[in-house]
């Protein structure tokens, strides 16, 4: 049955035009419109975990940055091999703890010669040697603390074990070096200039001197018998001076004919400038001397001797330029190539599958392996591992972008671009490409912790070798510590913790992204 | 079904033998060293030539195959222990590596399962968020730190240990199974399973919850199943079908070992051969690590994908 048309019969003049003579506008939206990205952006505020580990990998990216600016060139590049090994130490943090203390238990013996050290920097000419008591307030004393005092008994002889706590940088104490004449007059300006001592009197070689010829033999300077016990000379025949807090150990410092100290010995050379002297310094001091500031170093130094603050910042910065890189090209050949599989399909698609189902089965670390041992000497490690992570990194982005374009590409959308006469780029890149962007940054995103934690194993199992003088990775800083960080734990401690803290937050970040792209989530956490 | 575990094995094979070609002539290709040793030089020399070494790549390449395929001959270690087959250097390894990792994972899977099946019912309670952030922290912080950290408190600060390392095959008595061998693998076994607990956890968890607010849970609960009788008897089959598959490919993954927990621990697995191979460039055993572990990666891919179809009739394989 057909509807009859009603037309209204409108005569009555009571009724007028609502809107005549005005030209009608669609309103403007009065809120601001919220695009997909800022929809995402502010579901990801909401999760504060992830707003959180956002601000933490910010932090770690700033710490990486700035220290290598602030950090001096002189200090950059040094190697100190007397400072390897030490623990966080800075003078203004000083009484706080961070004094670069290292707590081991010591005898009688080993105790006094730790004393000694502070004792012979206090050193002047008047009077050679102090009392031990009065060497605790010298600014160089190396024994910080002692923690505990025990009674062993070892056999019938009752011996003594101290639990200290050692500065271990002052506890370098004296070094025999070879400077030339020149230097020697520059350190003797500075030493004026500073009010700070550098050189000290060498050490007799006789019957009371221990350890000759041997790197310590500097801060042996006063009389032991041949165990290293300090004696001192009762008519002629050496006694053995118990520990005690009075005790004035027996100075065994080289005089020359008249009795006078001999701060150096000529060594060689011809012309007054090029003569070698043989001195002995106090490394602490001559430290100063030649980089004109203390051994501060916050995180302590690692196995070779550089600042470990500083070799944390290139590790770090290393390892996230590495994982960014690498995130960033997986990203593009991923997306391409996806995008071909699953635009093109058919006998196209069949091929690339195959391709990438072969790639994606080698395993990982035999592809760096291969890499490295085929082309590290050509073009470096650095580029090596690179290109073993693209070599097949790619595929998991890949494929995930297919099957996003199988998902859209028969939608009417689509067919309405194809009708319009858009080429196949222009639908690929332009129409169906932006579906799968929140899914791909997700996914880049979580590559990059991936790529942190297989670079630190790579390097950690000696595979990748990445460091050196200028800059480390960070798995080559646990790897250089894996042999002896149970004597230095901060060799371990530092890169372990911010590895973790990078995994961790890097993976929060991550997670919290996926939260935000996925849609489906909308509105359930209201 | 049948034939479409006959066409994925085909697959698996032909993938196999891509990558293992690949391998081949990558590692071929790569010049030999020689020891320093005049005499084992020239013996060295001698048996090279009359292996084949010297002639075309792909000539060694067929003699490679035949070998394999007619003596299980993998080739010779030169390095590592001088003139064994490789497939006995191998072969002495696998045992230890599939042991520790075992014990890791009978220690691990009820645990791991256990802590996912706790959280996903306290869904969103204090208990469910104690056990996320702790899961977090353990599948994000690197394996080798774990390690570290049990080394540090168990043996250098608590001594409840008597070693940090393995011991070697012959402090321990000359087996694997003793009781003194036992006590030197906890620290290893604990290292490989703080992350296996809580990657099991977090799946269970996940698969739990989801089907925890199924409709059939609904309709079991209408029917007067109480909460308890309605979880272990319809949402844990279910949760199970994933989590299935994934206890199988761990189960083969235990071959393969991990190469850092035992370099850390100096476990004489698979991994840390496939690591001295690397650094002495033994490159008949580097060889055969390589196909060891593509093995393994492809079983353990297809043995999951199969085992779908027999835990669950729901899904049938092949099917588009």
């Amino acid at each position: 049955m057909a509807k009859e048309k009603v037309q209204p019969q409108i005569v009555d003049d009571r009724f007028s035009f609502a809107n005549d003579k005005v030209e009608l506008h669609d309103q403007k939206l009065e809120t601001k419109s919220r695009g997909y990205f800022k929809d995402a952006f502010i579901r990801f505020t909401k999760n504060k975990a992830s707003v959180v580990a956002t601000i933490i990998i910010g932090i770690i990216i700033l710490f990486a940055v700035i220290v290598p600016l602030v950090t001096p060139a002189n200090v950059q590049s040094l190697m100190d091999p007397y400072y390897a090994k030490k623990g966080p130490r800075n003078t203004t943090f000083y009484a706080m703890g961070i004094n670069g203390t290292k707590v081991d238990t010591y005898t009688d013996r080993t105790l006094t010669y730790e004393y000694a050290k502070g004792i012979a920097a206090d050193f002047n000419e008047e009077k050679p040697v102090e009392v031990l008591e009065d060497s605790k307030k010298s600014y160089y004393q190396p024994v910080v603390n002692i923690e505990k005092t025990e009674q062993t008994m070892q056999g019938r002889t009752v011996s003594t074990i101290y639990t200290a706590a050692i500065d271990k940088y002052l506890s370098v104490g004296f070094k025999y070096i070879q400077i030339e004449q020149s230097k020697y007059q520059v350190i003797k300006d500075w030493e004026n200039e500073h009010n700070l001592k550098v050189l000290y009197p060498l050490v007799a070689e006789n019957q009371y001197s221990f350890g000759v010829g041997t790197d310590e033999a500097a801060n042996y300077w006063y009389k032991t018998n041949d165990k290293c016990d300090p004696v001192k000379i009762v008519e002629g025949e050496p006694v053995l001076m118990p520990f005690s807090e009075k005790m004035v150990l027996e100075e065994n410092y080289l005089r020359d004919s008249s009795g006078n100290f001999v701060f150096y010995k000529y060594t060689g050379g011809g012309s007054t400038e090029t003569a070698q002297y043989k001195v002995r310094v106090l490394y602490y001091n001559y430290y100063r001397f030649m980089y004109g500031r203390e051994p501060n170093y916050i995180f302590g130094t690692d196995s070779q001797g550089y600042s470990m603050i500083y070799r944390l910042a290139t590790g770090v910065r290393l390892s996230l330029i590495v994982a960014v890189l690498v995130s960033l090209v997986n990203f593009i050949i991923g997306a391409i190539y996806g995008a071909i599989e699953g635009y093109y399909g058919g006998t196209t698609d069949l091929v690339m599958e195959r391709i990438s189902d072969i790639l994606v089965e080698v395993p990982f670390v035999i592809v760096v392996t291969l890499f490295q041992l085929h082309f590290a000497a050509k073009v470096g490690s650095f580029v090596c591992l690179l290109f073993a992570y693209i070599s097949t990194g790619w595929i998991g982005t890949a494929s995930s972008v297919r099957t996003q374009f199988y998902r859209f590409k028969n939608q009417e959308y689509v067919l309405a671009a194809r009708t319009l006469g858009a080429s196949d780029r222009r639908i690929m890149w332009k129409h169906i490409f932006p579906n799968t962007l929140g899914t791909l940054i997700t996914s880049s995103v979580l590559v990059i912790p991936g790529v942190i934690f297989s670079e630190s194993m790579l390097s950690y199992l000696g595979i990748v070798k990445l460091g050196d003088a200028t800059s480390t990775s960070l798995g080559t800083l646990l790897s250089d510590a894996s042999q002896i960080w149970t004597s230095y734990p901060s060799l371990m401690i530092f890169p372990a913790i911010i590895i973790s803290l990078l995994m961790i937050c890097f993976n929060l970040f991550g997670n919290g992204l996926r939260d935000a792209f996925n849609p489906q989530l909308r509105g359930s956490d209201e | 079904m049948l034939k479409y575990v006959l066409k994925r094995l085909l697959l698996m094979l032909f993938t196999f033998f891509v990558i293992i070609t690949i391998c081949f002539f990558m590692i071929r290709l790569l010049p030999r060293e020689m020891p320093q040793d005049k005499n084992l030089q020239a013996v060295i020399q001698a048996r090279w030539d009359a292996l084949g070494y010297n002639q075309p790549i792909i000539v060694q390449y067929g003699i490679y195959l035949r070998d394999i395929f007619t003596r299980f001959d993998f080739g010779t270690s030169w390095k590592i222990s001088l003139m064994k087959p490789a497939a006995e250097v191998m072969g002495e390894r696998i045992l230890p590596t599939v042991i520790v990792n075992l014990y890791s994972l009978i220690f691990s899977i009820p645990l791991g399962i256990g802590l996912g099946i706790y959280a996903a019912i306290k869904k969103n309670k204090w208990q469910d968020h104690v056990i996320s952030t702790i899961v977090i922290l353990f599948v994000s912080v690197p394996s080798y730190v774990y390690a570290f950290l049990v080394q540090y408190i168990f043996y250098f600060k608590l001594r409840w240990v008597p070693t940090n390392v393995m011991y070697s095959l012959a402090d321990a008595g000359g087996s694997y199974f003793t009781g003194k061998m036992f006590v030197s693998m906890i620290l290893p076994i604990l290292a490989l399973s703080f992350g296996e607990i809580a990657g099991l956890c977090r799946f269970t968890r996940a698969e739990l919850t989801e089907t925890l607010t199924q409709d059939y849970m609904l309709l079991a609960r209408t029917k007067g199943l109480t909460k308890s009788q309605a979880t272990t008897r319809h949402a844990l089959k279910n949760a199970m079908v994933p989590i299935l598959p994934m206890i199988i490919s761990s189960f083969i993954g235990i071959l393969g070992g991990s190469m850092i927990i035992e370099q850390i621990f100096s476990i004489p697995g698979v991994g840390s051969l496939y690591i001295m191979s690397i650094n002495q460039l033994d490159y008949d055993i580097f060889m055969l690590d390589s196909i060891f572990y593509t093995l393994i990666g492809l079983t353990a891919g297809i043995v999951v994908d199969i085992s779908y179809g027999f835990i669950d009739p729901r899904i049938k394989m092949g099917q588009k």
